[in-house]
Formats: C-alpha cells, structure tokens, sequence
C-alpha cells in the first residue's frame, strides 16, 4: 500500500529542484572533442538533459575521464517504496560491549562460516577477524563476544555441530557465490537441518553481497545482511535480539 | 627540515633492544625449518610441475618427505641421495620422491650430499643473480638518463582479479604517473600452502599472486617503461605461508618490492608465530640476494588498534623488522618500513600528530625507504571528503620527505580502485608535491609545540615496550597483545604443522649459499 503521507515524484535537489546530479566516469577511448561528445551522449542515455562535460581529462594514453553534469528527467515516489528492515540499534563498538556486560551479563558466542562450496572468506572474516571492514573492527575485538570463524568450505553439518558444541547464540553464514543460485540451496539446507537437530533457537544469519533482508527471511533466517555491513551492525542486531528474549530491553 | 629534538640516546637504546630481541629468536631461526622454506629449496633447484589436481610438485615432494618422516634432514639431503642412485637432475630426482612416493634409505654424509648438488647449487644461485642483475642494470639505465623525480615514489594499486586487466590498468597507472605499481593478491591467498600455477583470470579483492602472473605484469611495464623513458617498479606480496616460495619467484622475475613483515602473518593472518619467523628469515634473504625492497606492514597495527595509544608500537615494530631484516643480510636501502595516515579525523590536532610521527619515523630510519600509507579505517564512501584526507595526507608525505608512498584513493571504503579513481589520486599528489616541494625545508619546531612534545612522547613509549620486549622476549610480547592488540600463542595459528626442528645432518646448500655470500 502506498504511504500516502510520503511526497510523491520527487527528484534531486540542486539549486532548487531540477533534477542536478553530478556523474563521473571514465570512456575507453583517449581523450578528444569527440570523446567530449560521446560522453554527452553517454549521460543522456541516463536520463540527464542540459548536459553539461565539466571536465574531460586524459587519464592514460586509451582512456579518457570526465566530470558531467545534468538534469535528471527522472522521479521517485518514496511511499510506493517498501524498505524490509532489519532492527539495528546505532550503538557504537564501545557501547556494544558495555551493554553485554551490565545487561545481557554474559558473554555471546558467535560462529561463523563460509558454506557450501563457496571459497571466499572475504565476507566473514570482514564481519567475524579483528580487521573488520572500513575501520569497524571485527566481532573477534568485542571484549564480550566469543567469535569463531570457521573459515570457507565448511559443510552444514560441521557448521552446527561447531555451534551446538560452543553452545552459539547466532550463526553467521556467508554466501558469496550466487551462480545458478547455489547459495539458496545451500543456505535453506542449513535450516533445515537446524530444524531436525534442535538447534533453531540459535539466531541464524545469513550474509553476502546479494543478500538481503527480504531473501533471508524467506530462506528460513532470522536476519540477512547484505554489502557495506559493519561488524557492529551485525553485533548490535544479535544484542538487541537476545536482549528482548531475554526480556529487559531497555 | 630541521631535526626533531630527540635524544640520541633513547634511539641507541631502542635499536640496542630491537637487536636483542632478534637476536635471541635468530638462535631458534638457526634451529628450524618449515614445509614453505623446503619447497623453496626445490624452487631453487629449477623443480617444477603439479600433477592432473593442480598440486605443485614441490609440494608433493616435500610432503612425501614429511610423510616419510625425513624433512628434517633437509628436502636437498634425498635429492641429492636420488642423484646419487642414478637421477640425472633435482627434477628427475623431485619426480621420483613426489609423483612415485620414492623414498631411499641416505647413504651419503651430508658433506657428500653437498657436494653431489655443487653444480645445482651453483647453477641455482646464477639464476637467481642473473634476473637481479638484469632488473638492476635496466633502473640503473632508466635512472641515469630519465627526469629526476621529486617527492615521495608514487605507488598504486591495481586488483581487477584478472592478470590481463591489471596489466592493462597497470600500463594505465603509469601514463598516469605512477612510479610504483602493486598487484593486490585475492583475499584468500595469504592462508594457502601452496603457490598456484599459471595465469589466472579470476580472484577475489586482488589477483592470484603466481609465477606466471608476475612475468604478465613486468613485461607489460617493461614495455611502458620502454615508451615513458622511465623504470617503474613492480610491487607483489611475500606474506602469508608461502613467503620464501613467492619471494624467490618474484626475484626471478624481476619484481622491485615485497611487502614482507615479520609479524603481520602471525598478528592479522593468525599464521603460527614460529612459522612466521622462519619463512620471514628465508624470504629476505632471498629478497637480500636479489636487491629488493620490503615493505613492512606496520599500517596494520592502527586500523586495529588506535592510532594514537599504539603509535609507539608502529616504532617499536620498525625496529623490530629492521633487526630482523638485518640478521637476513638486507641493507638499508631495502628496509621499506611502513606506516599511516590513520588518526581519528575528528581529534582536534591530529594532524599535527600525523606530522610528528612521519617526521619521526623519517628521523629514525634517515636511510631507508620509508613507505607513507593513506587512511583506511576512517575513510566513508563521502568520496569528496575522502579526498581531501588524501590531500592532508599526500601534504604530510612530500613535507616530512617520505620515501613511497601508496596514494590514497577517494573510492576507499567502496570499493578496488578504479582506472580514474587512480588517475585523480596522481593529478592531486603531483599537484600537492609540486607546490609544496620545498615546504620542509622552511619549517622549524617550536621546542615545546605539540609536534615536538608528541615525538618525544611515542620515542619514550617504544623504547619503553622495547626493553619490555627484549625483558619478556619476542614470543610473550605477541601472546600479551603488545601489537595490533592482537594476542597470538607460540605454538597456536596456521601453519604451525609445518614447522620442524632441524636434525644434525640437515642439509640445505641453497640457505648456506644465501647465508654466505649476502
């Protein structure tokens, strides 16, 4: 259902509101009058009129970049937009161990793994090692998280018998490869076999570049977190869920 | 510029500690060898091939000497002992004990084993001398006639995940100015225990580090350079459980730096200290052989740790790896030691602080080449607020007079850089080196200012952990977190099976000729 208090048609906000949106972009060509006048055309075929090349600069012998300027023709309707939110408190890493430790009064175990066949560890070890991602630094640095990462290729069954020994609150599962949509199969499996071995009061989470809330949830997971997720994101949601089963969420 | 006032006597002291705390590990060094250092040795010896899974017969080879529980005499001590009964050469002998599971009783002293391998040995080290010295002479050629540069080297990097692109955009970087060019490896690489083999199209955040992939990229500067009448140097990584094995590949074909640390595998990679320690001594002597440079990765320390309590521990590190670099015969020259532009944005000052640990650092360490890293930890995807960090940062390096310097990229904290993500990082820093070319040289400190006050601050805090260090020895600082605020245990971490005490009769002629005739 359409939000009907939300604005309708809206565009960018420039000058006033005409639609000015700023692109920049390089053209595998070197740079001319010509590559000037391909580049025009290029943010026109984006929807942009009154374009305006700012800047062309050679930026190698066979590539030219440019700086381009135009007015979008395009509108948005935010009410006719539905965002599947996952509940993430805005505490920061600090507040996030403190309020383990005076609240939840107990240390939260977390496991992680990238399953199935999937070889890319980038995604739980940016979320789970001590490097984290962007300057957020991993669960391993919480005071008050156990986290343990697994590493890539690790089966279901592995995964949740790691889990059931290390007693886990939260599973953390990435899935980076998504080719002929090996990771849903995977993915659903893990439930299923949580389901048959008891072990669904853990929160299961799933993450990776093409996933999201929405397709989480209907793979059977509590939550799913997709790119630009921060180490502390995917904490404070895990918090704040155990903090409300435990019923003194403040 | 005019000179920080520090007391000579606190860095005599900080490098008297470092010294020792090397020292005592240099013992265990001298008693140990790993899985990576062995097939190294074969590496040398010209070994080469996998069998129909893609296993390396290096690995293949050392295993079967695992396995057969004579590693510890040394993977040469059977070569040689298969030469002996009949095999033509190291890979005829390889072969036998990796594909065929041939293990022979030794019959030959060690003396004799040596002695067997004399003309391989020699031939190896020819190989290895011969790629250093066509790398060397062609820079000493483009040097001697090219257009003196100024400023820091301007280093970038590309990591497509296909080698064919990053030579193309590495040819790019270099139209666009760019000295240095690094190949970023795909995220996985540091933690496998082998080196793949051949060219490889598809990597994760980087491009699988191999010994064919590094020969696409230098060929396809070696014909850049050609057209810029200038050397640009090639950067890949001796880090993770195959840091000699890479090193020696990168030397032969003809790469200029290595980021090798002695400690990031065993802090940021949990690679089993020990481990770490040994493949750390091989690799640079290899490196040593070659007239390389490091790169040391003490940036890392402030993306996990604070920049401001840890500062002293980026110091403490610098003499660490200088010691350790030294016992492994590198000079000076080839000591990029690293650190970064990673303060809080937001502390009132803080760039006056970043100026006093450049000018630290640069203070310290007058003859090595100093790499100057930009801010990743604190960098947004706001790419126009970023970039002015970049500025702040591309400020700090051409006044303090670092050596290298990795160009911060406005993408940061999106995503690998794009072609013109690195073409703005160059025009702005040529910009910025330009126009403040001469900035140093007119600054003088206020004794009691806060640069001065800070310097004098972090020096006292290293030298300080040091005599900790050199108190509590190398092992127990890394268990007690003293860097990164990372905490790793001597026997824990990755790689630790591959680590064995060398027996008597070990052999290996290939170490002996790096560790005489450095």
């Amino acid at each position: 259902m359409p939000d009907n208090k939300l604005p309708r048609h809206i565009r960018a906000y420039g000058d006033r509101i005409d639609g000015s949106v700023q692109m920049s972009f390089s053209l595998p060509m070197p740079a001319s009058e010509h590559a000037k006048e391909v580049a025009k055309h290029y943010a026109e075929a984006h929807g942009l009129d009154h374009v305006l090349v700012a800047s062309m600069e050679r930026a190698s012998d066979d590539f030219s970049f440019f700086v381009v300027y135009g007015k979008s023709k395009h509108t948005v309707s935010p009410g006719e937009i539905k965002v599947p939110d996952v509940h993430i408190p805005t505490w920061s890493p600090k507040e996030i161990d403190e309020h383990i430790k005076t609240k939840l009064k107990r240390r939260i175990v977390i496991v992680g793994a990238c399953t199935g066949f999937d070889a890319h560890t980038v995604g739980i070890d940016a979320i789970i090692n001590i490097k984290g991602a962007a300057g957020d630094k991993g669960l391993e640095s919480y005071a008050w998280i156990a986290a343990y990462n697994l590493g890539a290729q690790v089966d279901n069954p592995s995964l949740l018998a790691k889990a059931r020994d290390l007693k886990a609150d939260a599973v953390l599962v990435s899935q980076i490869i998504t080719q002929r949509d090996i990771h849903k199969e995977n993915a659903q499996e893990l439930i299923l076999l949580a389901q048959k071995q008891n072990l669904r009061h853990m929160k299961f989470i799933l993450g990776g570049p093409r996933i999201d809330n929405l397709l989480a949830q209907q793979l059977g997971y509590d939550a799913g977190f997709g790119s630009g997720t921060k180490p502390s994101d995917v904490a404070a949601y895990i918090l704040d869920v155990l903090l409300k089963e435990q019923g003194n969420h403040q | 510029m005019n000179l920080l006032p520090i007391r000579p006597s606190d860095v005599e002291d900080c490098r008297h500690s470092a010294a020792s705390i090397a020292d005592a590990m240099q013992k265990f060094i001298n008693q140990h060898s790993t899985v990576s250092i062995e097939r190294t040795i074969l590496l040398f010896y010209g070994v080469a091939g996998a069998n129909a899974d893609g296993i390396p017969l290096i690995n293949l080879c050392v295993e079967q000497c695992v396995n057969a529980n004579i590693i510890n005499q040394g993977v040469a001590y059977q070569i040689a002992q298969h030469i002996k009964a009949g095999s033509c050469s190291p890979q005829e002998s390889a072969e036998k004990i990796g594909y065929g599971g041939e293990i022979i009783p030794i019959t030959i002293t060690p003396q004799e084993a040596i002695d067997i391998l004399k003309p391989f040995t020699k031939q190896a080290m020819e190989k290895i001398d011969s790629s250093c010295h066509q790398r060397t002479t062609t820079m000493e050629g483009f040097e001697s006639h090219e257009q003196k540069r100024f400023g820091p080297l301007k280093y970038v990097i590309v990591a497509t995940g296909n080698i064919h692109d990053d030579a193309v955009q590495a040819q790019a970087a270099a139209q666009s100015g760019a000295d240095i060019i690094a190949v970023i490896r795909s995220t996985a690489q540091s933690l496998l225990d082998y080196v793949p083999i051949g060219a490889t199209t598809e990597g994760f955040g980087g491009t699988w580090a191999t010994q064919e992939n590094f020969r696409i990229v230098r060929a396809a500067l070696d014909i850049e350079q050609e057209k810029q009448g200038r050397y640009l140097h090639l950067v890949n990584y001796s880090s993770g459980l195959c840091m000699a094995e890479i090193a020696y590949m990168a030397a032969i074909e003809r790469l200029d730096m290595l980021l090798n640390d002695a400690m990031y595998g065993i802090l940021f990679r949990d690679i089993n200290p020990r481990r770490t320690l040994l493949d750390q001594y091989v690799s640079r002597r290899i490196i040593a052989r070659a007239n390389m440079v490091i790169n040391t990765g003490e940036d890392n320390y402030l993306t996990t740790a604070d920049a401001i309590d840890a500062a002293h521990t980026v110091i403490v590190s610098h003499f660490i790896n200088e010691a350790f670099a030294t016992q492994a015969g590198l000079q000076k020259n080839q000591m990029g030691l690293g650190h970064a532009f990673e303060i809080d944005k937001n502390i009132e000052d803080s760039f006056l602080f970043e100026i006093a640990q450049a000018q630290l650092v640069r203070q310290l360490f007058p003859d090595h080449p100093i790499k100057w890293m930009p801010s990743t930890k604190h960098k947004t995807g706001d790419i126009f607020w970023s970039h002015r960090v970049d500025g702040m940062f591309d400020l700090i390096g051409i006044m303090t007079g670092q050596s290298i310097e990795l160009l911060g990229m406005m993408t940061e904290a999106i995503h690998t850089p794009f072609l013109h993500d690195r073409f703005i990082a160059l025009k702005s820093a040529d910009y910025i080196f330009k126009t403040a070319r001469h900035l140093g040289d007119e600054i003088s400190w206020k004794p009691e200012g806060i640069v001065v006050k800070r310097a004098q601050n972090v020096l006292t805090d290293a030298k300080t952990l040091l005599q900790e260090i050199e108190q509590t020895g190398f092992f127990s600082a890394i268990a007690k977190g003293s860097f990164g605020d990372v905490c790793r245990t001597e026997t824990g971490g990755k790689g630790a099976d591959g680590v064995f005490e060398r027996h008597e009769s070990y052999v290996n002629p290939i170490l002996d000729e790096l560790e005489t005739n450095a």
